[in-house]
């Protein structure tokens, strides 16, 4: 434990958030105006029904008993009932993670190749063309609404040229790497643009440093104290703007599955907003709230591989 | 707090200790700024042609003419009508008036309200503190857009519940940054000497604590104007925010999209209004973000 910098504290730590972060899905359904019951059935509404939504959502007994309810539900897996569905929201889940997991992984992977190269050679010819060129592509990056990158890509990649498929998630794994490459490409545009900031910001503070001056005193090549003592260096403050960021990644997949049709929890989200499929809602909105935790943790330890002089912090 | 958040950037405003900048005279602070200029200009212009709407097209929004859906660009109707037949340069032109009202309306409250409660929570200390920054971490560990939706979600789908649900959401932002500044502000010599000639709470705060605590969350602000833009459009185009038949730039491009391949106008023209909205606001923020950096 301790060579991957993380501590019991730190692990005893998350145990209040992950509890926090139950209450706040608990809480975001009480929001519901007037009976909550009336407000799911609709037109469909009959005494009867209401009755049954009304003790399946525990409303009739106190405020504690029904967040108890929940958490037992939580725990079990099963996440209460789906209204639209009419099975356990933990099934849908699982039918519907893989699609999104493995979007926010290709996304990863496609942001690392392009800031890379575009962070790293920005910053070592600083105020060159490239480097005004990422200015540029920062500013407008984040700015752009990826669902009408999306759409662009859609038109011309998908409709005109006929490469890629306009939506679908595909079969088998090629399959569905093939359906995701535009959609992935739509989310690593704007994603891409901090990362390339945050790159370009740190390989600058490492060329300045002493170690490369005595790198290249010694007549190591340029290329070569980049590759061995420049890169090590600035990529571990860019994995923590990478975790902080990830929530927008996250978010970001929620409108492009939509765009893209992709079956995942993103698109599952809003099909249950517009039916009133609150247990859906709630677990979505718990699972991805866990998942950006988990990742963060995750980069907290990658962070520290990257850069032992933190780990060695931890142990003392 | 739905954008970026590039720690880089909000660090290089951080530690400015009075508020000088409001104290100089405009025409001094434009001068040789591109980004604030243009930031301000892009800004007026999008503000005048939406507000002034009626004086830039004599079509209305709403007017249906199923005799004339999908109409190309003509002198009755410059940029064609949509699949209802309406006047796509009508559309965008009053459609922004969401965008802009979205932009403002939600960024200001938050900005306000964030602002105050962190301030409050670094000041006051004790359990006002532990509560209000525990609540900040927990919202902080939702992605931004699924917190919205999810309030969307439970308050029903309209245009009044996105405000609502974008103020419960993005006041942690500011919260945070005012926080962690009004931390450091209670060390500064001056502010101590405020606490030692036994000046008022309110009056320590709004008096010595804010000029320093302001630079770095209107920063923030225009960052997130730009991110309550796009999130709204997302929201529109998802079809939980803005709904039909109002136009909004986002349920627009939403609606284009099924007739992308011969009327790619319906799509592109209010998502290159959005872009264009979205810059503005990006480059207001590195111009003032600049501005501050140099009076330091």
């Amino acid at each position: 434990m301790r060579n991957l910098g993380l501590s019991w504290t730190r692990l005893a730590n998350l145990v209040p958030v992950l509890f926090g972060i139950t209450l706040v899905s608990f809480v975001l359904i009480r929001l519901v105006p007037g009976d909550p019951a009336t407000q799911i059935l609709g037109n469909r509404y009959t005494p009867e029904a209401a009755e049954q939504i009304r003790s399946s959502l525990g409303l009739n007994d106190s405020i504690l008993t029904q967040y108890g309810i929940f958490l037992r539900s939580v725990f079990s897996g099963s996440f209460g009932e789906s209204y639209q569905y009419h099975r356990p929201v933990g099934e849908i889940l699982l039918d519907r993670v893989g699609p999104s997991l493995l979007l926010v992984a290709v996304t990863a992977v496609l942001c690392t190749l392009i800031s890379l190269p575009l962070g790293v050679l920005a910053a070592v010819r600083r105020g060159g063309a490239l480097d005004q060129g990422t200015r540029v592509f920062f500013t407008l990056g984040y700015a752009l609404p990826a669902f009408l990158i999306g759409i662009v890509l859609i038109l011309v990649f998908g409709l005109k040229l006929g490469w890629f498929p306009i939506g679908g998630y595909g079969t088998g794994l090629g399959g569905h790497l093939y359906h995701l490459v535009l959609p992935a490409v739509t989310l690593a545009i704007p994603f891409s643009t901090v990362l390339v900031r945050s790159l370009r910001a740190s390989t600058i503070t490492v060329l300045e440093s002493d170690f490369v001056t005595i790198a290249r005193l010694k007549g190591i090549s340029a290329w070569s104290v980049l590759a061995r003592h420049v890169l090590r260096n600035a990529i571990a403050p860019v994995a923590v703007v990478f975790g902080v960021n990830l929530a927008f990644l996250v978010g970001g997949t929620v409108v492009i599955e939509n765009v893209f049709s992709i079956p995942g929890m993103g698109s599952l989200l809003v099909g249950a907003v517009a039916t009133r499929d609150y247990p859906v809602v709630q677990a979505v909105s718990l699972v991805l709230a866990v998942f950006v935790l988990a990742v963060n943790v995750l980069t907290d330890v990658v962070h520290r591989l990257l850069d032992p002089r933190l780990a060695v912090a931890v142990t003392r | 707090m739905t954008t970026l958040v590039d720690p880089a950037q909000l660090g290089d405003v951080r530690g400015l200790s009075r508020a000088r900048w409001l104290r100089l005279p405009l025409p001094k602070v434009l001068r040789g700024r591109f980004s604030l200029v243009a930031g301000i200009v892009l800004l007026l212009a999008i503000a005048v042609l939406c507000i002034g709407a009626p004086l830039f097209t004599s079509a209305s929004p709403l007017d249906i003419d199923p005799l004339n859906p999908l109409a190309p660009p003509s002198p009755e109707h410059p940029l064609g009508t949509d699949a209802f037949g309406r006047d796509l340069w009508a559309r965008v032109l009053y459609g922004g008036r969401y965008d802009l009202a979205i932009a403002f309306g939600a960024t200001i409250v938050t900005l306000v309200v964030g602002t105050a409660l962190g301030m409050l929570a670094a000041y006051l200390g004790g359990w006002v503190e532990s509560v209000v920054m525990r609540v900040v971490d927990l919202f902080f560990a939702f992605p931004f857009i699924v917190l919205v939706i999810a309030i969307v979600a439970s308050l029903g789908p309209s245009l009044r519940n996105m405000f609502i649900a974008l103020w419960v959401a993005s006041w942690v932002g500011y919260a945070r940054i005012a926080h962690g500044q009004t931390l450091a502000a209670r060390r500064y010599g001056y502010v101590v000497a405020a606490n030692v000639l036994g000046y008022s709470t309110p009056r320590v705060l709004l008096r010595h604590v804010l000029p320093s605590v302001a630079p770095l969350v209107i920063v923030f602000a225009m960052v997130d104007a730009v991110g309550n833009v796009l999130l709204g459009a997302s929201l529109g185009f998802l079809g939980i925010g803005v709904r039909q038949p109002t136009p909004e730039w986002g349920s627009m491009i939403s609606e284009g999209q099924a007739y992308i391949l011969s009327n790619w106008q319906l799509s592109l023209v209010p998502g290159i209004a959005l872009v264009v909205l979205g810059v503005a606001f990006s480059l207001l923020g590195d111009g003032l973000a600049d501005v501050l950096r140099a009076e330091q």
